[in-house]
Order: structure tokens, then sequence, then C-alpha cells
């Protein structure tokens, strides 16, 4: 995307319109990231799960997630739920693996609050840690825009 | 085209779920290369157009405004979109009316002059090939639009039909359009706007027809026509006025008109009941069978004489096996090949479309159940990742049309 938006503002100054300049989506400087997108915050022994700006800026608007029950079993990269949007259906996998102790049920009415606040209302799932050692597997905030940067260039 | 929009325009979130990342990158980086672009390609970029691939085309799928919200503005104010990527054809010469009848359901002779009908291209097994808007320009010439994904084969197929007809003497000939490109204007206001730019009076233009005229300096093949429901028009303009024309049509309408993707197009057309090919019909798929009947002329079902006429005049007579049908349903949206099951738990049918409708704010589908559990108000299941989840068979289209229709 890099190359293209320069070339897009090359074209944007010879016409003489104003180019909308994508902000790259944020992240939050505490949390640990996935390579598929979910993130992760960890108080003690209790994990505090979601999906971040980047990947619900790319869904579009959700407009449904399906949560795992509580008690569930999750293990780290493996799948346990999905969120749809109006365009598409992905699937949303756990960062760390353990047990699911609580989900967050508002989003059964409310998935918007996915888009509106991916980092606080819009999280997913609280899950006890069975292996913290695994957090080593994430990556930090700026390792994770970084990795999002180099993704959409690659598009 | 198989396997939808959805898939081929989901290339990033896919990759949320996706284990190979590397192979995927590199894939995308290549075929990108090979991607056809529209007149429009960089007016796109410039506005915000997220591009991605689309049967071998560079398309955008959405522009800034998110799918529901430009889905809801087409039907408030109105849509422009570039479809350029669909193949404008015309047949010419003083046998082309009989050369199409053979290939397609429609009463073709009997379309008076500047009028033009939804149609099918049958195979020999009545399956359809291809569903394209036929206008009769005149009795020597036709002008029809043909699906992207089905380009290839669509121009083959009447290729090798066209070899064999001249070669026993019949006169007709093609011309593809390659030198246009194709608008869809679409809502309430695109009657409006569009009468800014033209002369012609469009109040006594309505749905269906077709007329070659000037818009905005140009010479512009228009039909009333559309993929929304809504009323509106596909202008094929000389690709060289192309983006004069875009600009001219969003400036008329004050900002209300806006660009859309390919995005809001599939919603929009999903809430019209209309069939998106690849998806909701196929090769195997009959005219009948995807409720298309009303578009065989009353003379084809006497005399038949287009490709796989016994199979579909035989369905007329006993009614299809299966038929398509609309869903409304709870849960998570269904989506392409979510199965159907009766309330017993045995399998019906299947899924072919659906989402969430952006105007109702539920979930719609469209999809094929045996006959017989066809009937609106039949209770259905529909299972998505193994859970069942409650369905009502409904009739389309979900939003009402509003064709632009003589009172």
């Amino acid at each position: 995307m890099a190359c293209r938006q320069l070339w897009a503002s090359r074209a944007a100054s010879y016409l003489r319109i104003s180019v909308f300049n994508r902000a790259f989506s944020s992240v939050v400087k505490d949390l640990k990231y996935a390579d598929s997108h979910e993130w992760v915050k960890v108080d003690g022994n209790s994990a505090t799960v979601g999906i971040t700006d980047h990947a619900q800026d790319h869904l579009g608007d959700v407009v449904y997630v399906e949560l795992p029950e509580v008690g569930t079993e999750v293990t780290q990269g493996g799948g346990f739920g999905a969120v749809e949007s109006v365009k598409a259906t992905s699937d949303i996998n756990s960062p760390v693996s353990g047990k699911v102790v609580e989900v967050n049920e508002e989003l059964n009415s409310s998935p918007a609050k996915v888009n509106s606040s991916p980092y606080e209302d819009g999280w997913i799932i609280k899950v006890e840690l069975s292996d913290s050692s695994e957090l080593s597997n994430l990556m930090d905030s700026e390792q994770y825009s970084k990795f999002c940067e180099e993704e959409d260039s690659k598009h | 085209m198989r396997g939808g929009l959805w898939q081929l325009g989901q290339s990033i979130t896919r990759r949320l779920t996706q284990g190979d990342k590397k192979a995927v990158a590199c894939r995308y980086f290549a075929s990108e290369a090979e991607l056809k672009k529209t007149a429009l390609y960089d007016f796109h970029v410039v506005n915000g157009g997220k591009m991605v691939p689309f049967a071998g085309w560079s398309m955008p799928i959405q522009y800034k405004d998110s799918i529901m919200d430009s889905t809801l503005n087409c039907r408030e104010n109105g849509s422009l979109f570039d479809v350029s990527h669909m193949c404008g054809l015309s047949l010419k010469g003083k046998d082309a009316v009989p050369f199409l009848e053979k290939l397609v359901i429609a009463d073709v002779a009997s379309l008076a002059p500047g009028t033009g009908s939804l149609t099918v291209f049958t195979n020999e097994k009545g399956g359809a090939i291809d569903d394209s808007v036929i206008t009769k320009v005149a009795d020597d010439h036709i002008y029809l639009v043909v699906n992207a994904g089905c380009r290839d084969k669509d121009l083959a197929h009447i290729e090798e039909h066209m070899k064999a007809f001249k070669a026993k003497g019949g006169d007709v000939s093609w011309h593809i359009h390659d030198e246009r490109s194709l608008l869809a204007l679409q809502g309430p206001l695109a009657g409006p706007v569009l009468q800014h730019l033209t002369k012609d009076d469009l109040s006594k233009f309505y749905f269906g027809e077709f007329r070659v005229l000037d818009i905005n300096g140009s010479q512009c093949f228009l039909t009333r026509t559309g993929y929304t429901g809504e009323d509106g028009f596909e202008i094929s303009v000389p690709s060289e006025n192309a983006l004069d024309l875009t600009k001219a049509i969003l400036e008329k309408s004050e900002g209300k008109i806006r660009l859309t993707g390919l995005g809001a197009r599939d919603s929009l057309r999903l809430e019209a009941g209309l069939c998106l090919y690849g998806n909701d019909m196929e090769q195997h798929i009959t005219p009948v069978e995807a409720g298309l009947t009303w578009a065989i002329g009353k003379r084809r079902r006497a005399e038949g004489g287009f490709l796989g006429a016994e199979v579909i005049l035989k369905q007329l007579a006993e009614g299809p096996k299966i038929r398509r049908v609309g869903f409304f349903s709870s849960g998570p949206p269904p989506r392409s090949h979510s199965e159907v099951q009766d309330e017993g738990g045995n399998n019906i049918g299947e899924v072919t479309s659906g989402g969430f409708s952006p105007c109702l704010k539920k979930n719609i589908a469209m999809g094929y159940v045996k006959s017989g559990l066809h009937k609106a108000g039949t209770k259905v299941k529909i299972i998505i990742r193994g859970k069942a989840n409650e369905g009502v068979v409904t009739k389309m289209p979900f939003v009402p049309t509003k064709y632009y229709k003589p009172t």
C-alpha cells in the first residue's frame, strides 16, 4: 500500500485534489499481539482477549460475534469463535492457552462494539492462563505495528 | 467467480486465519501485477478505493464509507459503480435475433426495438452458462452485457455457435465493446442527476429500455436497469470520457451520490433478491430452478429451439425438483454453502448467498431447497459451524424494488 499511496498522492497533486491519507491503525502499548490479529491483556493469571483495531478495520461493520461457552478450553493459536462482518466471516484464534472464565455477553446485542472499541468495550473473552510462558511467542505493540505495515504493503 | 465476491475480496481478512502467510503473500503479489485495470482505476485509488482482485480485474470493494453506510446511501440517495469489468457486446446482422434465440431463453423476436430483458444463456442440459441483460437496439442489432467472470467462456460459447451459424449462411457478426467503460448509476437520485447531463427527456424512459444518446458530451448507450433493486441506469461510455462523466455525476449530485464498491453492490443485489452468477446460478442449475421461469418467453415455451430446451420444457411441465428461495434467519449470517435442514434435521438444500441486510438489520439469504419445502413460511434450520439456527423460507425481494415503470 505504501507504494500505491505515494503514487496516489502524486496523481492527486497533479489533479489538484486532496488525498485521504489512511492513518495506521492504533495499537495499545501494554498489550501483546498475535500474528492472526488478536490482542491479549494479562493481569496476573487472567488474560482478556479481543481483536485488534487493524483487524476490525479490515473486517468492516461487525454484525455478529460467536462466543464460546464459559469453561471451554482454548489453546494458543487455536480457534474459539468467529466474527461476522457484512462482508466476511473470520475465525478468532486464542493468543493464549487456558480456560474461558468469562465471555462478553454485551456483544450478543451490540456486536459493533468490536468496531467502536476494539481494546475496551469490544473485548471478547477472559481466559485463566494455563501457561504464561507462551506470552513470549507474541508481539509487543511496536512489533505488531510493524507487522501490520508490512502486511499492508504486501497487499 | 466460483466462491463469490467475499472470498475474492477478502485477501486481507482471510489472512486473519491463514497459516502459511508467505505463500499467500506471494500468490497475491504475483497475481496483482496481472490484474486488468479499468479506465477509472486511478480515480478509485485517489478516492480511497480498497482495490481487490475480482474476476481478473483490480476493482474497488469499498471506498471510505463502510459497506453498511454505502448500502443505505444507495437506497436513500444513490450510488455510482464502475462496472467496466463487465463485458459489453453487440451482435449485428439481419440474423442476429434468430442466432441469439438459439442460445438464450428470451423471446428476442418480440422485443420492441429499444427494449430489453434479463435472460439466461443455457447449455445442452438446460443449465445456466451465464445470466445477461440483452437489448434489442434494432432488428439487426442486439446489445448485451455479460459477467466479467464468465467473459472468456461466454465469448467462446457464442463464437463457436456463431461459426456454425455463419457456415450455414446466417448473417451475424459481433463487436466486443472493449473501447467502452460501463457505469451503473443507481438510487432515487439517479434519474434527476442524469437528467442534468442530457437533453433527452428521461421521464418517459422506463425500466428495461435502451437508448443511444448524448450524455455529458459523449455518445452513450443508456439502459434503465441495474443490480440493486433501485431505479437507475447502466451507462456505456467511451473510455476516454468515462472519468469526466464520473466526475460530472458526482458533482451534479452535490455529494449525495457516492462512489460505491462491489461490497455494497453485493448487499444491494441480495436485498433485491437478484442472483449472483457463480453463487446462486451455475452450470447445473436451470432457469426454472432459479426462479427465472418468467424470463422464458411464451413463444419459447411453445417452440423451444434453445440449448437444453427439452430439459427446461420438461421441468416446466412437471415442476423442478429444487427451487431457489429466500430465507430470514437468526444467529450468525448464513453464507454460501451453509446447509439447510428441515425441522427434523434432514438435509433439504443449501444456501448460495447470504449475509446481514444493512437495510433490514437482520440476516437474509437465498439458496435452493427441495420442491414442496419452498413455500413462504416453511420453517428450516440453517447450519453454521456445526450449529443449527432458526430460519424461515421467505419471498423475495427482501427489500421492495423501485424500478421506474409507467404508472
